[in-house]
């Protein structure tokens, strides 16, 4: 009985998520609106959140083509193999402790790395499948730019796995009380920051898709719902990032009066917030420099930052 | 084992950043730019040959949709070629109203230029906040032709009609409260000069905002500073004009060394850039509104203090005033002939050139004697920038090549005709 009232909730929790890619969407369009002096969606429902469910609708309606010149088995996977490894990423993440799927799984962080690897496969098999020039050139950006920027991430975390000793989300999040780990991993914060805009495809980095040069990207070819699993995918990774920097490094669940599940959701939103903010207002590296500064700056930095990190553990010993 | 060949892609016609209907063909090694060929005539619409077939009157409303982001100066040029023909001068007034819109029009184009650039380059919002203040631009527009964009306001002879004394306002709607519209209407309690005078105030400050979020940023001098670099000596060669050439050094200004309308009595600088790349081009167009800002301000001035007549007194030219028709046999005669058979220029050839903000915009007009024109040759700038494409792209990224288009002020409109 137990095993099926969880696979319910499990679903529930699945729908839940859903709902939230949707509703930033719609949350993006009218804080941009708000930053760019103008309204955004306001007609559907209050504030217009009704656009949200409207646009899933219509994604829903929309005819499920493939073109004949594209791949059909590798077009078909794609968006599903992207939407999954976001969705996946959730399971192991805590809200407060004892919140989570998975529990205190001891490999939770390495789960949501792999994942972040596999979300490469979805994107560059979708591009390379839609048998596009402007699809490909998308595909190869996205590798090249995913694989530089998943190097300095993962060394900023292994500096925090070094400082927590732990490699479960949990523990992790457990580390950052009371002091948030950000006070000892300022420049792994902004490491990881920058990486994880990188991951997520955002403006400031999101070259595999930059409309003014490559139309959309490697999902060029992409329409009806199989586009809305991309969607889906870049906006769930967008709250996995976002909440696992609140996790990692502004202090999880800790926060005066409120509820800990609570506090981790309102850090996660400041942090969407941010990004937001950060896609308004910057414009778009050209793909060398974003590579140059991926390896030449970050990596580097990343490294540095290990190093200083287990020098000071060695001396002063670890959380 | 098969030989290695670049990769060719077809940038546009329908690509976001094609500036209307280009059509690019790029051949690529990996991303780096081995090739570009522009491919031009999707957007052609035969003006020049329509023009044979109109009156000088009638082919006026064409030269609006030729450049479709700054009308009134091809309107100008347009003008300023049949008035040489029919060897008329049109009154002090009426060159300081076109002065006053020229400007307005170098604002709105560069406006619109600097958000699709912007925009291109990845930065999103500053399209948003210049559109804001082409709004209040269009509103001028809208004032005093009734139209926003295509405004035929001048004519052979002056333009349409004075400034009207009092600004259009918001009406009561029931999706703005009170409080909205009290806002909306704030400055426009007074006459169309006092508006411009109020955004000539404002619009400083608008520049500033747009070069907080460009001028100093990293991104934004990485992805400009050194991309399609033009060297002075070849951008004479290419016969580039405008923003283009000055970016280059060149200290090349139609309003300064050939001066028409009223340019010659007004004081404003000509802002030049060094290096020649996209980041001076876009230097000397922000440099170009703030200065427009200043002439603008200053014809305000001039036309407050001086009123006068904006059309010439001659019948054969203009049409006569609305109340002499009602009185008049000769007047209404005079009307009726204007209206239907148009001016009878007399024959001759003339080439006339306006800085418009793209460049030398310029109008050749042969005239048999006739009621139309034997011939009219455009000059469109974009069309001389746009052939340097491959020049400019050569060896650069597909990104840099989405910067240099942006940084041409392209408009299709002018180049296919």
């Amino acid at each position: 009985m137990l095993f099926f009232a969880q696979i319910v909730a499990m679903f529930v929790t699945l729908l839940v998520l859903l709902g939230i890619a949707g509703f930033l969407v719609f949350a993006e369009r009218r804080v941009l609106g708000l930053l760019q002096n103008r309204l955004g969606p306001n007609r559907l429902g209050p504030l217009g959140v009704g656009q949200a469910l409207a646009d899933a609708l219509k994604l829903l309606c929309k005819e499920d083509f493939v073109p004949p010149f594209a791949s059909g088995l590798l077009y078909r996977t794609a968006p599903i193999l992207v939407a999954f490894s976001a969705l996946a990423g959730f399971a192991v993440l805590p809200l407060a402790p004892g919140i989570s799927w998975a529990g205190d799984w001891e490999i939770g962080l390495l789960l949501i790395l792999a994942l972040s690897s596999l979300h490469v496969y979805g994107v560059f098999l979708g591009g390379w499948s839609s048998n596009n020039k402007f699809a490909l050139y998308g595909a190869i950006r996205a590798v090249a730019q995913l694989i530089s920027y998943e190097l300095p991430m993962g060394l900023a975390l292994l500096a925090l796995v070094l400082l927590a000793g732990s490699l479960a989300l949990q523990g992790l999040g457990a580390a950052g009380q009371p002091v948030p780990l950000i006070v000892y991993q300022p420049l792994g914060f902004l490491i990881f920051f920058i990486a994880g805009i990188a991951e997520t495809q955002r403006l400031p980095f999101d070259l595999a898709e930059a409309e003014s040069e490559l139309v959309a990207g490697y999902h060029t070819e992409y329409g009806g719902m199989r586009f809305g699993y991309f969607f889906l995918g870049e906006y769930l990774g967008l709250v996995l990032i976002a909440a696992l920097i609140s996790l990692l490094y502004l202090g999880a669940w800790s926060g005066p009066w409120l509820p800990g599940w609570l506090w981790m959701l309102l850090k996660t939103g400041f942090v969407i917030g941010i990004f937001f903010w950060l896609r308004a207002s910057l414009p778009r590296p050209r793909y060398d420099q974003l590579l140059h500064w991926g390896w030449n700056a970050l990596l580097p930095l990343a490294i540095l930052n290990l190093l200083l990190t287990a020098i000071a553990a060695a001396l002063w010993g670890t959380l | 084992m098969p030989e290695i060949s670049n990769f060719t892609m077809n940038f546009g016609p329908q690509h976001p950043s094609a500036h209307g209907v280009l059509r690019l063909v790029l051949e690529l090694d990996g991303e780096v730019i081995e090739r570009a060929d522009p491919h031009i005539g999707l957007l052609h619409r035969a003006t020049e040959k329509l023009a044979e077939h109109k009156t000088f009157l009638q082919n006026l409303p064409y030269m609006d949709r030729l450049d479709y982001v700054s009308m009134m100066c091809n309107e100008h040029a347009y003008c300023r070629a049949v008035e040489g023909l029919l060897g008329i001068e049109i009154p002090q007034r009426a060159q300081y109203i076109r002065t006053l819109f020229d400007e307005i029009t170098r604002v709105l184009n560069h406006l619109l230029w600097l958000g699709a650039y912007a925009l291109d380059v990845g930065a999103m919002s500053v399209f948003l906040y210049c559109f804001r203040e082409r709004e209040d631009l269009m509103d001028v527009y809208e004032a005093v032709s009734g139209a926003r964009m295509h405004a035929a306001y001048y004519r052979p002879g002056g333009v349409y009609r004075d400034l009207p004394a009092q600004m259009p306002q918001y009406e009561a709607s029931p999706y703005r409260d009170a409080k909205r519209l009290e806002e909306l209407n704030a400055n426009r309690g007074g006459s169309v000069l006092d508006f411009i005078e109020d955004f000539t105030r404002r619009f400083p400050g608008y520049v500033d905002e747009y070069e907080t979020l460009l001028t100093d940023n990293r991104i934004w001098k990485q992805r400009t500073v050194g991309i399609g670099v033009v060297a002075p000596e070849r951008a004479i060669a290419l016969g580039f004009t405008g923003p283009m050439l000055r970016a280059s050094g060149v200290a090349w200004d139609l309003r300064r060394t050939q001066p028409y309308a009223a340019y010659a009595d007004l004081d404003f600088e000509i802002p030049l850039g060094k290096e020649g790349d996209c980041y001076d081009r876009y230097l000397v167009r922000v440099a170009e509104m703030r200065e427009s800002n200043k002439i603008i301000a200053q014809c305000v001035d001039w036309l407050r203090k001086n009123p006068g007549p904006v059309m010439v007194d001659d019948y054969k030219v203009a049409p006569p005033p609305r109340e002499e028709m009602k009185t008049s046999m000769e007047a209404l005669i005079h009307h009726f002939k204007l209206f239907s058979e148009g001016m009878i220029v007399p024959a001759g050839e003339i080439y006339a050139a306006v800085e418009a903000p793209k460049g030398e915009f310029g109008i050749y007009l042969l005239s048999d004697g006739a009621n139309k024109p034997y011939r009219m040759k455009i000059r469109a700038p974009g069309f001389s920038h746009l052939a340097a494409m491959d020049e400019m792209a050569k060896g650069h990224m597909i990104a840099d090549v989405v910067a240099i288009l942006a940084t041409m002020d392209i408009v299709f409109g002018e180049i296919d005709r």
